[in-house]
């Protein structure tokens, strides 16, 4: 599995999303990710997280066993930066 | 309801800050178990851990019971709140400490 595998399952899960994936140990099993859209707005850290997890699927449960989630609105991450 | 359900349900009612991970908090079992209680330790309240690594049915029973695919789960005052990520999160912004505070200071109150 490769960090462009994920990002692509992580938009397709969250139309709109604007998804950034890394492979932090470049062994296909750890990755982080910062997640930004507007789906998010008004949900808790919990729900968010779920909701990507639900875009990854069966992936999540079988092939990744490590992902690092940042998940932000587009206002959070306008003042994030 | 299964054995392994109501273990789960037993253990978060009876503990107010409840740790389902990998390994034990001496001797945690992967990277993101050992952050996660280290932020418990570095708050001091007691908490409760449980090891999935010794038990497979707690491991998968505690996944579809979060609806939740990782380990470490923390709950608090019986509700779920996240994994390391968002432990640390919660830590880092401030929100973690009123969190196990007052769930601590709940019963001296009542």
């Amino acid at each position: 599995m490769d960090a462009s595998e994920i990002e692509d399952m992580i938009a397709r899960g969250l139309p709109g999303a604007v998804v950034e994936v890394k492979d932090y140990t470049g062994g296909g099993d750890h990755f982080e990710a910062l997640v930004v859209s507007e789906i998010f707005e008004g949900k808790g850290l919990v729900e968010r997280h779920q909701l990507v997890y639900n875009a990854l699927g069966e992936a999540m449960r079988v092939r990744v066993h490590a992902l690092t989630l940042k998940t932000l609105t587009p206002a959070q991450y306008q003042n994030r930066r | 309801m299964s054995d392994t359900r109501e273990r789960i349900e037993s253990a978060i009612k009876r503990n107010k800050i409840m740790i389902f991970m990998k390994g034990n908090r001496s001797f945690p079992q992967c990277g993101f178990s050992a952050a996660t209680v280290q932020i418990f330790d570095e708050l001091g309240e007691p908490y409760e851990t449980a090891d999935v690594l010794s038990d497979p049915e707690l491991r998968d029973e505690i996944k579809r019971y979060s609806n939740w695919p990782t380990i470490p789960q923390v709950y608090i005052d019986g509700k779920f709140v996240g994994g390391c990520d968002i432990v640390r999160e919660l830590y880092e912004n401030g929100e973690l400490e009123p969190m196990v505070k007052s769930s601590a200071g709940a019963s001296a109150r009542n």
